[in-house]
């Protein structure tokens, strides 16, 4: 027996195959939502992974430092690089700021378009928080100025950036070191970005400093030096955002990064979670109304592609009415008759998913934030689609089955 | 007359029920034999598709007795278990419109059938080149329907309906959108038609042309059937 589907297809297919690609660029969009959504989840593991830490050690009752703000004094490090179990921590910080290309040395203004949202982060070289690999150039090894960038800033290599009232030497380039929102990551000494943290205007300073030497049991005639060193306590920052801790190798890493946090909890008056908290975190409640939003669409989406399928494939059958007819009065089966629907609704899917598949392909690596197509969302798409298709076809059957065979009579 | 053909007796067809009920068909009675040709002509609403309607298994009759090739389909409320497989296999069709399918090529469109009653793809093609060679349509075999002339369409739907070799062939005013010429060609091929392959063939018919050359005519007129003799112009 022959398809008639299929011949039906053959015959009109340019009108099929373009109907295919509309319905292919929605289903495109589909894929491409969902491959935002898996980004971010993506960018949120990339964040964790990329820092190298088993706890996140950060300010009691936060649930920092990507999710809250959280602040603690730098020094904590060293008490808690006393616990047992813990074999390296690190201060770091992060800031979200705009990062803008350093004037050029004819004392030109940079434009508005150098600037580059990204996360500066902060952290101490060698220790938890550096950059895993690089691309390109090498880590800092200077005490200031020196900055590893994520490629996906734009900045080159030797590039000159300004971040606060300094400019930094871009020394390196990484890849895939982005914050949970997508911003690509700078990597500066520690010191320099708790300055560029807490950083001051001047006209703040002078008028702090002029307070604190109007302050007599600040400034007091004879105990020279005082004003001076409060003055210096006021212009530093000793805050960080977060400690990241590895716990000691060789033992049972949920076990110990556990045991340790629960120690610092007790005995640190400091808030610590593990690799599955800060996942939980990021995941379930940073990115959680993000998903919703995308899912909402997802949904949405596939409305929108069943409506069209059930269209295009009910008008296409209607436009068939007296063929059907003649089809019923010559003897083809019901099933047969339904059989054609079904395989040109499945066979207008099929379409859609290669070419929506396709497309999404070639436009997810130029969208700004990271698209992640998985095969596994693929498939569960070519899966709902083809459901889709089969129950937007389902209108049309009934419209065929419907149809009397007398009507091929006439009278 | 031979058992095969046709032969309806007493047939009657009412619409409806109680004050509204129409009766189309009051009392129709017909035979024709294998290999022959008869003419069915009468005035519009006179029950002519009515009649071709039960005749072609689409609707059911309300008393009379239907026998086709041999085969009794109705008598008395008691009707053929499956008339898909008796339109399919019993049943060939001609309408006034070719109505081929327009994305099957000419070949495809006649093996159709034998391939719906279950035949090889091979042995229905090469069945449906054979009827389309004998009605001069063999040469275009591989052309898609909406490249063929009308006339050349009436034959391919002629050979459709002569595919699956039915004792009875049902003819909707096959010769309505063709000139004087092309319609006495298409009334002499379903004349070969019947003689070579012995089916009855009916042709309902309002065509001033082709009425002459029937031998045989059934009036129909209020839902009862009248019969005459034709003139039977040669072909």
């Amino acid at each position: 027996m022959i398809s008639l589907a299929g011949r039906d297809i053959l015959h009109s297919w340019g009108k099929f195959v373009l109907t295919g690609m509309g319905l292919g660029l929605l289903i495109g969009v589909t894929l491409t939502m969902a491959g935002v959504y898996r980004g971010m989840v993506d960018d949120a593991r990339a964040l964790l992974n990329n820092s190298g830490a088993d706890l996140w050690v950060v300010q009691q009752g936060t649930q920092g430092p990507y999710a809250e703000s959280s602040s603690l004094r730098d020094d904590t490090v060293r008490s808690v690089l006393g616990l047992p179990g813990v074999a390296r921590a690190a201060n770091v910080t992060y800031l979200t700021m705009q990062v803008r290309r350093a004037s050029a040395g004819d004392g030109a203004p940079s434009s508005d378009n150098d600037d580059v949202r990204a996360m500066v982060v902060g952290f101490e070289p060698g220790q938890p928080g550096e950059p895993g690999y690089l691309v390109e150039g090498r880590h800092v090894t200077r005490s200031h100025y020196e900055a590893v960038a994520d490629v996906r800033t734009g900045f080159a290599l030797g590039e000159r950036i300004r971040i606060r009232r300094h400019d930094y030497t871009v020394v390196g380039l990484t890849r895939r070191m982005v914050s949970s929102g997508g911003d690509p990551m700078v990597f500066i000494p520690l010191k320099d970005a708790q300055e560029a943290q807490f950083l001051k205007d001047n006209d703040a300073i002078v008028n702090e400093r002029a307070r604190t030497a109007a302050n007599p049991s600040l400034n007091r005639p004879g105990v020279p030096g005082l004003l001076e060193a409060i003055q210096a306590s006021q212009a530093n920052n000793r805050n960080v955002n977060a400690i990241l801790v590895q716990v000691q190798p060789g033992m049972d890493a949920g076990l110990s990064a556990d045991t340790v946090a629960e120690t610092v909890r007790r005995w640190k008056h400091l808030e610590a979670y593990t690799r599955a908290q800060m996942e939980e975190i990021l995941v379930a409640k940073l990115i959680a109304t993000s998903a919703r939003q995308i899912g909402m669409f997802l949904v949405i989406l596939a409305i929108v592609s069943a409506a069209i399928v059930a269209f295009i494939i009910y008008t296409m059958t209607l436009g068939k009415i007296r063929e059907i007819a003649v089809l019923k009065l010559i003897g083809t089966r019901n099933r047969t008759i339904a059989g054609m629907i079904l395989q040109q609704a499945l066979g207008l899917g099929l379409i859609g998913f290669i070419v929506g598949k396709v497309a999404a392909t070639f436009w997810a690596p130029i969208f700004p934030k990271y698209v992640l197509l998985e095969v596994n969302d693929a498939l569960l798409g070519f899966l709902a689609v083809m459901v889709i298709c089969a129950l937007a076809s389902t209108l049309a059957i009934r419209a065929a089955l419907a149809v009397d065979p007398a009507a091929a009579i006439g009278g | 007359m031979s058992e095969a053909g046709i032969r309806i007796e007493g047939l009657r067809k009412r619409y409806g029920e109680g004050d509204t009920a129409v009766d189309a068909l009051k009392d129709v009675n017909m035979v024709v034999a294998p290999g022959e040709v008869v003419g069915l002509i009468g005035p519009s609403g006179s029950g002519k598709s009515t009649l071709l309607k039960c005749l072609g298994a689409v609707i059911e009759p309300t008393a009379g007795r239907m026998i086709l090739g041999g085969q009794t389909i109705y008598d008395d409320g008691w009707k053929i278990p499956d008339l898909r497989a008796l339109r399919r296999d019993s049943i060939g069709f001609v309408f006034q419109a070719p109505y081929l399918i327009p994305f099957l090529d000419v070949t495809d469109n006649v093996a159709l059938l034998p391939m719906l009653a279950g035949r090889p793809n091979g042995e229905a093609r090469a069945r449906a080149l054979e009827l389309l060679t004998a009605l001069d349509v063999g040469h275009r075999a591989t052309a898609q329907p909406s490249e063929l002339s009308g006339g050349e369409q009436q034959r391919v739907s002629i050979a459709r309906a002569l595919a699956n070799r039915p004792p009875v062939i049902l003819a909707d005013e096959p010769t309505a959108p063709l000139d004087s010429e092309r319609a006495l060609a298409v009334v002499r091929i379903l004349n070969q038609m019947a003689t070579q392959y012995h089916t009855a063939i009916i042709v309902v018919t309002h065509d001033e042309k082709i009425i002459p050359t029937f031998k045989r005519i059934y009036h129909i007129r209020d839902g009862r059937t009248e019969e005459e003799a034709g003139q039977g112009l040669s072909l």
